[in-house]
């Protein structure tokens, strides 16, 4: 009905605007035509209907359910990889991303900071709902239900293990990518997060060059190294990160319990499982821990004020890519120096053109935007020592792990570990618990160089 | 009292922690969605659309779309039409002849089909499949006619990105979210 409402409106609309239109405006009156010419309207192809948006949400809610009954319930890589397959295809190619959960956060940030742009519904339910689901049974969306991890995910072929502290390093890159996609958004200056992704333009089979290099880039990285945009850059991962580390329910390798045989150690192909850590015989081998995390925690308030400084002193780049911004200093410089005529207008020359029609609005504007981000700057920069100093101390802090688990965080559902705990087999009817405890014999020895704590 | 054993009251501390943020979390994002529908203003879905009084004819819609060819294409407002014989957006300036000659025409692509009315009328009709969103024939147009040519996303074909790659570099600065249920800016006066 709603996609409708233009076309139906159009006859009424254009009889009323043929005689509005003053025919003193006009350089050349519009004829009286002697035959029985009729004049053809302007179609008004509508846009994607609001229903289709609502089946899209709908479908967003049942895979999330699917895959986290497939995640904890059923326990079934396959059924994960059949979903990914859907997810791929619907999300991916068929839908063409936006407005996606990825890019959501910054539809939010806009939504808060900018009167004029209220955040639809869709775009809302994008956001929280993966979120929502995330504080209940981790990160479903990443497992099977987001076109960019299944992507990802399907064509990983000869996993690659990347150190740990290279992980944990570049860990903290989505959390700051998320701070700058949301300062950038919320002061209209950018939707980074979607410029720079490097999946929609293969969805879409169409873009720039340079989209479509860098989702050249990480799709043959992908076949290597699994996930790298979802580890290392996604930003709404950082989101859901965090809700997956408080999540009600969480990846449980075996399904009863675990003989520490170490046979799903190398199961996972994003190094999420962690080892079973031991507590030290003595309890005051505890003390240097101790006080790293003390020295730590005090840190922190440092890092975050050295970063908010830092922060400030950013936010004059980062208003350069702002259009308007962009345009107001190439104005002002020009004013000194005169550029050549040329014979031909280009987009420069026809903006600066505006330029000089509009200059003090286009200048007070864009010291606006420039205020703006100055504030924006320090809680940017503040951010981002925050992310730091975490970091940090969530690597100070001791886990009590007795078992193999995956870090809660880290993990992304995907199922792969199942399959390789002997338990599990057994659990399936597989193999028979005879067979189990066999294949546990031969298990791989602990490495003699792994500290007792 | 053994530190040997793992201590059953930190697991138990940990449990509460866990539990006490995603209670926290849903009470933010409950919060955050009462806060988003109490606020006034649409709620449906934006679109992207190019206001034609802002528009520069710059050329970076035929260029910048992510689709190829652009999302945008030139559209003709009939009752602002001149119907002139020598249509300034259809003929290159001082053209060897009044005919449909290609190398008399303004369009790259020679997507205007120019046809008689009746004498000295004609109608000029834009060929969208052949329409590339130059806005050459919007210059003349404006410049010089009447300004019935003007450019307009096209919604059957804009996949309508969260930021629109035309939007980002428009000289003109004439791109805008648009409510979707009125999708298009229709010219009703010239300029």
């Amino acid at each position: 009905m709603r996609a409708l409402f233009p076309k139906s409106l159009f006859p009424a609309l254009m009889g009323l605007l043929a005689a509005c239109a003053v025919a003193s405006e006009l350089r050349f009156p519009p004829p009286e035509f002697e035959t029985d010419y009729t004049m053809p309207g302007i179609t008004t192809p509508p846009p994607r209907s609001l229903a289709m948006e609502y089946v899209d949400t709908a479908l967003l809610v049942t895979a999330l359910g699917l895959a986290a009954w497939l995640v904890h319930r059923r326990r079934s890589r396959r059924g994960l990889v059949a979903l990914s397959v859907f997810s791929l295809v619907y999300f991916g190619f068929i839908r063409t991303g936006c407005i996606c959960p990825i890019g959501a956060p910054q539809n939010v940030a806009l939504g808060m900071f900018d009167p004029g742009y209220t955040i639809p519904l869709t775009a809302l339910a994008f956001f929280l709902v993966p979120l929502v689901f995330s504080l209940f049974w981790g990160r479903t969306f990443c497992a099977a239900v987001c076109p960019h991890g299944a992507l990802q995910d399907l064509v990983l072929i000869k996993p690659v293990k990347v150190p740990l502290w290279i992980e944990q390093g570049l860990g903290i890159v989505p959390f700051i990518f998320l701070g700058l996609g949301i300062l950038l958004a919320a002061t209209g200056t950018a939707f980074i997060i979607c410029r720079y992704d490097p999946f929609i333009p293969l969805f879409r089979m169409s873009g720039s060059v340079f989209g479509l290099t860098l989702g050249g880039i990480f799709l043959a990285a992908a076949l290597f190294i699994g996930r790298p945009f979802c580890r290392f850059l996604c930003p709404y991962g950082a989101l859901l990160r965090l809700g997956s580390i408080v999540s009600r329910k969480a990846v449980r390798i075996t399904p009863d319990h675990c003989t520490q045989c170490r046979l799903c150690e190398h199961s996972c192909p994003f190094g999420a499982i962690r080892e079973p850590v031991k507590l030290p015989v003595t309890p005051n081998a505890l003390a240097p821990e101790r006080r790293r995390l003390t020295w730590l925690i005090l840190a922190l308030p440092v890092l975050i004020a050295v970063g908010a400084w830092l922060g400030s002193k950013l936010s004059v780049a980062a208003a350069k890519v702002h259009p308007t911004v962009a345009l107001a200093e190439q104005f002002l410089a020009g004013d000194k120096a005169p550029a050549p005529a040329t014979a031909l207008p280009t987009p420069e020359t026809r903006a600066l053109g505006r330029a000089a029609e509009t200059a003090p609005e286009l200048i007070a504007a864009a010291s606006e935007v420039r205020r703006r981000l100055g504030i924006g700057g320090w809680w940017f920069g503040g951010w981002v020592g925050l992310v730091i100093g975490a970091r940090l101390i969530s690597l100070s802090l001791r886990p009590n792990r007795t078992d193999f688990e995956p870090d809660r965080g880290a993990c992304y559902a995907c199922g792969r570990c199942y399959l390789a705990c002997p338990n599990e087999r057994v659990r399936l009817g597989l193999i028979t618990p005879a067979e189990a405890a066999a294949l546990q014999a031969h298990a791989p020895v602990p490495r003699p160089d792994a500290k007792p704590s | 009292m053994s530190h040997a054993a793992p201590n059953p009251s930190s697991v138990s501390r940990r449990q509460f922690l866990r539990e006490g943020m995603r209670l926290a979390a849903m009470t933010g994002a409950g919060a955050f969605v009462g806060l988003s529908i109490g606020r006034t203003g649409a709620r449906e879905n934006y679109v992207w659309q190019i206001d034609p009084s802002k528009c520069v004819y710059c050329g970076n819609c035929a260029t910048a779309c992510v689709l190829k060819p652009s999302a945008v294409k030139c559209v003709q407002a009939y009752e602002i039409c001149g119907y002139c014989d020598l249509c300034t957006g259809y003929f290159v300036p001082e053209p060897n002849a009044l005919n449909t000659g290609a190398e008399n025409q303004v369009c790259p692509t020679a997507a205007i089909e120019r046809k008689f009315i009746e004498d000295p009328y004609y109608e000029y009709n834009i060929i969208e499949s052949l329409c590339i969103g130059c806005a050459k024939c919007v210059e003349g147009c404006t410049r010089f006619g009447n300004g019935s040519f003007y450019l307009q996303v096209r919604h059957d074909r804009c996949v309508n990105c969260n930021e629109c790659s035309i939007a980002r570099v428009c000289a003109g600065d004439a791109f805008r979210r648009v409510p979707a249920s009125n999708p298009y800016f229709l010219k009703t006066s010239a300029h």
